[in-house]
């Protein structure tokens, strides 16, 4: 048996790579179709708020029900940085970045300290205080009037206005978000993460120091959200603090755990599917009923969430991959029945694809 | 000759709330040697390990390793000075594969953090190729190395014991502490695990080790040390031990208290 490190890595390079040029490509085929592009920067900033949550949910199994408050952070800083203060719209995502990272750190001492799910409690306290500041810092954030006015990111002195460039913009971005995670994810560092996961007690007798990789792994996940914010905030140019409340964070969670927790793509998968449906709830609902609102779609996902929870636990990118490997399978010699037979009595457990 | 001391356990006690789970227990275990820990249930055996590994305080006393205090040290902090351990429940990280598993017990052994993992330096190449050599050179030590690649929760519980006892060595810790190793284990299996801990001490490595099953004690022990009701009521060689009347009491009383 040839010892190889890719062997450890169940991911499949070349599906990655397929999709990723496929992804780059679509906007050249469908570059006069605003609706789907714009629809596609969407699932872009949920992308990377959601992949840096799958790192710190999935690999290292902590719960945070405040991203939307470091996604909020991302957006005003650059927001109030790039209009009122004439700094670089890179230079504001940065700060942006630097803050949510510091404010990750604040929160996450004295969380870990505590167990368990604790940083779920915190994180959602978190959330609704700094939405209290979002709403009623006005002098900064301009309230629940929003904030007016945020001027297009600029690439070598060029406005990137249009949803094509944009359109590039963020997908390089969660591009390299995804690939960061999975670097991460295959290194001492992802399976330090994954043996918090597994069992604690374990990791720390290891060697493996628990609450430094827990505060890393959340600053990171902060970061992500961070900058997704910044991005989104130059996209839409105006921005209130209802984006960035409770019931975002919640909706970050579910694309968590729709995408799957165990898969670097599940972030993107599961962003995807939320923006899909939610764009489908939208057309779909007010033929049936009319004078429905948001709140249906809030029910919808919380059903969702349930649901995935019972019965696909892994979530869809564990389905998917199992459904690629099976069809890479069937033209390549397979060298181990015996994994070939486990993966198909998984696969049936949730059989959707 | 005698070979010096590599982990001192001085008046250690512990208390949780009434329950004096080990009262003044002081021992120690030199290079190379393999010790066994025997006693009845609840008598304290595994709280003494955890209190070693760092996982409790205690309540009194002191913990000193190759001659340094640490007591009051974090687990990790431990581990990295060389004192790994298993589990009596096992803590397979089931949501990893075998060779993962071990390539964790490595740990302190790498070096790549978290932006050099994120931004793939080359080094951290050559560390997961080497890293990837040797956990399988440990798994081949205990004999599962045919195994690497499949998922830990998938394996009986015997290979998930040995798994654990190959990630404990993966760090080539100067002690480990195994807390039931034969726990579970079928008479081939237990016979095989004997061979590797042999031959692993010939290697360098030191044991303490807590059993029940005699059978293992007598085979591996250099020395014996028991526990009844968080006291240690003898230490010896495996045959003075058996023929301890403090011991035969203990085990016997158990035994009474077990039958009505
Ligand atoms: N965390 C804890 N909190 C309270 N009491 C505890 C705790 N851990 C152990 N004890 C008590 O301390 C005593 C010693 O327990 P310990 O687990 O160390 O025994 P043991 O010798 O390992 O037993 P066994 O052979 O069954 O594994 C028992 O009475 C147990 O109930
Ligand atoms: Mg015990």
């Amino acid at each position: 048996m040839k010892l190889d490190v890719k062997r450890i890595h169940t991911g499949n390079a070349k599906w990655s790579l397929l999709f990723t040029v496929l992804l780059l490509g679509l906007p050249l085929i469908f570059s006069t179709n605003n609706y789907l592009l714009s629809t596609l920067i969407m699932v872009g900033f949920y992308t990377i708020v959601s992949t840096g949550l799958t790192l710190l949910m999935g690999y290292a199994g902590q719960i945070s029900l405040g991203q939307a408050a470091f996604y909020g952070i991302g957006a005003y800083t650059s927001a109030y940085l790039t209009a009122h203060a004439g700094v670089s719209s890179w230079l504001a995502m940065a700060a942006g970045a630097a803050i949510a990272a510091m404010v990750a750190l604040i929160v996450g001492i004295p969380a870990f300290r505590l167990r368990e799910h604790y940083l779920a409690l915190a994180t959602l306290g978190f959330g609704i205080i700094v939405f209290t500041f979002f709403k009623e810092w006005k002098g900064i954030t301009g309230g629940l009037n929003g904030f007016f006015g945020i001027p297009p990111i600029q690439l070598f002195g060029f406005p990137l206005q249009t949803d094509f460039q944009f359109y590039y913009l963020v997908w390089i971005f969660a591009l390299i978000g995804v690939l960061f995670a999975r670097n991460i994810v295959r290194s001492r560092v992802g399976r330090a993460l994954l043996s918090i996961h597994g069992s604690e007690i374990a990791a720390n007798s290891l060697g493996v120091n628990i609450t430094k990789y827990k505060l890393q792994i959340f600053m990171i996940s902060a970061v992500y959200a961070s900058v997704a914010g910044s991005l989104y905030a130059h996209y839409v140019t105006f921005i209130n603090p209802d984006l960035f409340g409770i019931v975002p964070s919640i909706y970050f969670l579910i694309m968590v755990v729709i995408g799957g927790t165990g898969n670097v793509w599940g972030g993107l998968i599961g962003a995807a599917v939320y923006v899909c449906l939610g764009e489908l709830l939208k057309e779909m609902v007010p033929m049936f009923i009319p004078n429905a609102g948001g709140e249906f779609e809030i029910v919808f996902f919380g059903l969702l969430l349930v649901i995935i929870l019972i019965y696909m636990p892994n979530g869809l990118s564990h389905s998917l991959s199992k459904v690629l490997k099976r069809v890479s399978s069937t033209s390549r010699h397979r060298k181990e029945p015996i994994l070939v037979a486990e993966n198909e009595n998984a696969g049936s457990v949730g059989g959707e694809h | 000759m005698k070979k010096s001391v590599l982990l001192e356990i001085e008046q250690l006690s512990k208390s949780f709330g009434g329950v004096h789970a080990v009262q003044n227990v002081s021992f120690c275990v030199r290079d190379q040697e393999i010790v066994a820990i025997i006693g009845p249930n609840g008598a304290g055996k595994t709280t003494l390990f955890n209190i070693v590994t760092g996982i409790l305080p205690p309540t009194s006393g002191s913990v000193l390793f190759k001659g340094m205090p640490v007591t009051g040290k974090k687990p990790y902090q431990l581990a990295a000075l060389g004192i790994t351990r298993t589990f009596q429940n096992l803590q397979v990280f089931t949501n990893m594969t075998v060779i993962e598993n071990v390539m964790v017990g490595m740990h302190t052994r790498l070096k790549t953090g978290i932006f050099s993992a994120g931004f793939r330096l080359p080094q951290v190449f050559k560390e997961e190729k080497q890293a990837l050599k040797q956990a399988m050179a440990c798994l081949e030590q205990v004999g599962i190395a045919h195994l690497a690649f499949e998922k830990a929760d998938i394996l009986p519980y015997g290979t998930q014991r040995l798994v654990e006892i190959a990630r404990a060595a993966a760090s080539q810790p100067s002690l480990i502490l195994l807390d039931e190793p034969m726990a579970g284990l079928n008479p081939q299996e237990s016979k095989k695990l004997v061979d590797v801990l042999l031959a692993m001490r010939n290697n360098g490595m030191t044991f303490l080790f807590v059993e029940h099953d005699m059978e293992t004690v007598m085979a591996i022990a250099d020395r014996v040390i028991v526990l009844d009701y968080g006291k240690k009521i003898a230490e010896g060689c495996p045959e003075e031990i058996t023929q301890h009347p403090d011991v035969i009491k203990a085990y016997l009383g158990e035994e009474e208290g077990a039958s009505c």
